[in-house]
């Protein structure tokens, strides 16, 4: 598998399927769009119909009766009927298997996104996998997420600012806050999105199962700088990824 | 005069001294002056919001570039140089949204049409209340020019979205305050009216007009002010916790331990930014109904009119506007499957959300089969009201995948969303109303528009929304988000980019369209062809029981209604069309 460049991921149409779930949601957005455009043909061709059939001839009046009413409900029927198969059978069985089945802690790799005005800050817990506390009256330029240094579980712990590293065909279970105001946040080739409210801290998931770098984007009207918070999706080999977190770590322990 | 009294005679003989010309075209509380006066007022608000949408557009298609002519004009404060600044797009965005909705669209279908039409329609001589009349429009005016003016607060116009985010729109510049205030003049003005609409509706009907012989339009006016007395009350309420958040530090929406600007904010916290969400769409989504429900009712006059056949499935059609009364309490909150609330919670919006959208497919087909066995006029009304049924189709269609909670993940603030509603407000809503406008005219001012350049416009303008609004769908698709500056920035935006210039140069297109249209409706104001009282051969009591123009008290005489409102074309009758006051005895053929 080799990475793949942006130009292979974006396209005209909904970006290259990623993660897990982006295949089974894109499939679901392909059967409404062919229902929408099945019912809006039918629309447009029996009104076209109509209006060529039925227009304003001299010497033919209207005709002041119609069909019955139960004939009209026929349509509205089926489309009803859509809709409920498509929500029970379809829509609720994967709402559940995106925004509600969490991969198991232990098995997946599990971070804070902490969003800010305009950047996303991404909290590893480290070789431990326990989270350092963090304060925010030790937030500084050089401590973003005011990391507290002196909890021993601090230690190990890495924070990168919008590259969020991860690895491969391995679930990455975050969980999502925010300092200042409501971010949204969207890896769109991954068809993740998910709001970043203060005072909440909401859990998402995914499983990469491309190599390459997918854009994170803010979906929520943030502020004058909305347009550019942005970063990157990393996606490594668990290899690539491991060896990765050990560089931060060197790194740390330097500074 | 006995406005209050029900079925009280309609204006015989009632003696007008010769009010002064303030009092009667200024201070009026004529219903028939005051639709006008929200006429005029909302279509400036639209031409208003429409500019802030070219600048933007402007940058949008052409970041970084001067904008062009107006530019010049603008101070260093909003774009320097002729070149947008960040802070100024976000303001521009915000009040496009709010004036569109709240000043433009809203004023148009349920203050000015129904003001005009709706007394006319039932047989009333004027609203129940015409001073509260008189003082809704005056508030709305105020509440309008504050928004406005607003621009010029430091720091500039509200720009945290016309939805209002808190904490962003807590922690905004002073602007969002003036957008409070003015929201709540906006709001208080609509609750005049709407009392006035629904008790007018209740007490002032003409004799003989039943709830089963109300024109549809009425029904739709009527279900439009129930939904907006039950819900606006909880954005005011919602806009006043925001006031005392900005103004008292009161903490309603701001969470505890809160970083802005790189300093703690010094509140103690306990509010919930959720609350501020729910309190503005529990108004915001039934208002997306008050944005729809009159300009139903406008297509249903033109419909029946134009195919000179009773409209389909006239019960069917009220029991679905009231359905989607009912139903617009119960969805709100499918604008907010992502906001981190409880995922249980959005199982029940998303069934709700599928179950509203069958009440207006039903709307439609009953618009779609009204044209079968007809004998269909192509006037200029019914272009317009024809175009109405595919677009707005889009529009419900495209609703389906967000209302749909694992489809709207990908798709939930892309352009995708701005693209489907602007289906269902502009080609929907607005091309209705452009319907109704046309229709009405004549009544209005005893002149009709002039049937060219009314189909310069229509086609100039059907062309151009859908050069506008399609690309919005097929950037949505490959997930360019809502409200960036710069969509440059971002590397997924990329390969569709191309598509901004297609949309701003439809949108200068559309630009011309409605210069044309501006040009007509002045030209024929004071040079248009004169117009019988009921040109368009109507049935209901709004052409063919007054003149054109009315005059004050509306009718000439006493008016009792006899049958329902599309009688067209019935067997054995003389003409096409059966009015609804004349007696069989005069329809029926010797």
């Amino acid at each position: 598998m080799t990475p793949l460049t942006p130009d292979k991921i974006y396209g005209w149409g909904v970006p290259f399927a990623a993660s897990s779930y982006a295949a089974k949601l894109d499939r679901q957005l392909n059967i409404f769009h062919a229902a929408m455009i099945l019912i809006f043909v039918c629309w447009a061709v029996y009104m076209a119909y109509c209006l060529i059939r039925y227009r304003a001839k001299p010497g033919v009046p209207a005709e002041y009766g119609h069909l019955s009413v139960v004939t009209s409900l026929i349509p509205d029927g089926i489309i009803l009927a859509f809709e409920m198969f498509m929500i029970f059978a379809i829509g609720l069985p994967s709402w559940a298997h995106v925004m509600e089945n969490f991969p198991v802690e232990k098995e997946a790799n599990v971070v804070h996104v902490i969003a800010q005005q305009f950047a996303w800050n991404i909290h590893y817990p480290g070789p431990d996998g326990v989270f350092g506390r963090t304060s925010i009256k030790l937030i500084s330029s050089g401590n973003p997420i005011g990391l507290d240094d002196s909890d021993p579980a601090a230690k190990d712990d890495i924070v990168s600012i919008n590259q969020f590293h991860v690895p491969v065909n391995k679930p990455t279970l975050v969980y999502l806050s925010s300092l200042d105001v409501i971010h949204s946040f969207n890896v769109p080739a991954f068809r993740t999105k998910q709001d970043a409210t203060p005072g909440m801290q909401v859990r998402i998931w995914f499983e990469p199962i491309q190599l390459g770098t997918f854009e994170i984007a803010c979906a929520q009207l943030c502020g004058l700088g909305h347009y550019r918070m942005r970063g990157d999706v990393i996606v490594h080999t668990q290899d690539e990824f491991d060896a990765w977190i050990k560089k931060k770590l060197a790194e740390k322990s330097e500074s | 005069m006995e406005t209050t009294a029900s079925h009280s005679p309609a204006g015989v003989h009632d003696v007008h001294p010769d009010l002064p010309f303030v009092r009667k075209y200024v201070f009026s509380t004529d219903h028939k002056v005051i639709g006008i006066q929200y006429m005029i007022t909302s279509m400036l608000f639209l031409l208003s919001g429409f500019t802030m949408m070219l600048l933007m557009r402007w940058q949008i298609a052409y970041p970084g570039t001067p904008i062009p002519f107006i530019g010049k004009f603008l101070p260093e404060t909003m774009a320097p140089g002729g070149v947008m600044l960040p802070e100024f797009y976000n303001q521009l965005g915000a009040m496009h949204g709010t004036i569109m909705v709240f000043l433009g669209v809203v004023p148009l279908g349920v203050a000015a049409f129904g003001n005009y039409v709706l007394p006319l329609q039932i047989g009333a001589k004027d609203m129940a209340f015409p001073f509260l009349n008189m003082l809704s429009y005056w508030v709305f005016l105020i509440g309008g020019v504050l928004m406005l003016s607003s621009f010029a607060m430091p720091g500039g116009a509200a720009q945290s979205g016309w939805t209002s985010y808190v904490p962003l729109a807590d922690l905004a510049p002073p602007g969002q305050t003036m957008w409070l205030i003015a929201m709540t003049f906006i709001i208080t003005s609509s609750l005049f009216g709407a009392i006035n609409f629904i008790v007018t509706t209740l007490n002032l009907r003409a004799k003989g007009m039943t709830w089963m012989r109300l024109p549809f339009f009425v029904w739709c006016q009527f279900v439009t002010a129930v939904l907006l007395v039950l819900a606006f009350p909880v954005l005011q309420g919602g806009a006043l916790l925001q006031l005392m958040d900005r103004v008292a530090h009161a903490n309603f929406f701001i969470p505890a331990n809160l970083i802005f600007g790189g300093a703690p904010v010094e509140r103690p916290g306990g509010g919930n930014p959720l609350l501020w969400q729910h309190l503005f769409w529990f108004l915001a989504h039934p208002e997306v109904y008050v944005l729809l429900l009159p300009e139903f009712g406008i297509v249903a006059e033109i419909i029946a009119n134009g195919t000179r056949k009773p409209l389909f499935g006239y019960k069917e059609l009220v029991i679905s506007a009231c359905g989607i009364g009912v139903l617009s309490f119960v969805v709100w909150a499918h604008h907010m499957f992502l906001s981190g609330m409880r995922t249980d919670v959005t199982k029940f919006f998303t069934i709700t959300t599928m179950i509203i959208s069958i009440p207006s497919v039903m709307v439609l087909t009953c618009f779609l089969l009204s044209l079968r066995g007809g004998s269909i006029h192509f006037n200029l009304p019914m272009l317009f009201a024809l175009a109405f049924l595919p677009l707005f189709g889009i529009g419900g269609l495209t609703g389906l995948p967000l209302g749909f909670t694992p489809t709207d993940i990908y798709l939930h603030d892309t352009y995708y969303v701005i693209g489907h509603f602007h289906y269902v407000v502009v080609t929907g809503s607005l091309i209705a109303l452009f319907g109704g406008l046309y229709f009405w005219f004549p009544k209005m001012f005893g002149r009709h528009m002039n049937q060219r350049l009314g189909k310069i416009h229509f086609w100039i303008s059907v062309t151009a929304m859908n050069g506008i609004f399609f690309p919005m769908l097929i950037q949505g698709m490959s997930g360019v988000l809502r409200r960036q500056f710069d969509p440059t920035a971002q590397i997924h935006n990329h390969p569709t980019l191309i598509l901004n210039k297609v949309m701003t140069i439809s949108a200068l297109i559309l630009a011309l369209g409605q210069i044309v249209f501006i040009v007509n409706f002045f030209y024929s104001l004071f040079k248009g062809k004169e117009a019988q009282s009921n040109p368009w051969n109507a049935t209901t009591l709004d052409w063919a029981a007054c003149p054109s123009p009315p005059p004050h008290g509306n009718f000439t005489q006493d008016i009792a209604v006899h049958r329902g409102p599309y009688e067209y074309s019935v067997p054995n009758h003389k003409t096409d069309w059966s009015p609804q006051h004349v007696p069989d005895q005069q329809l029926v053929k010797s």
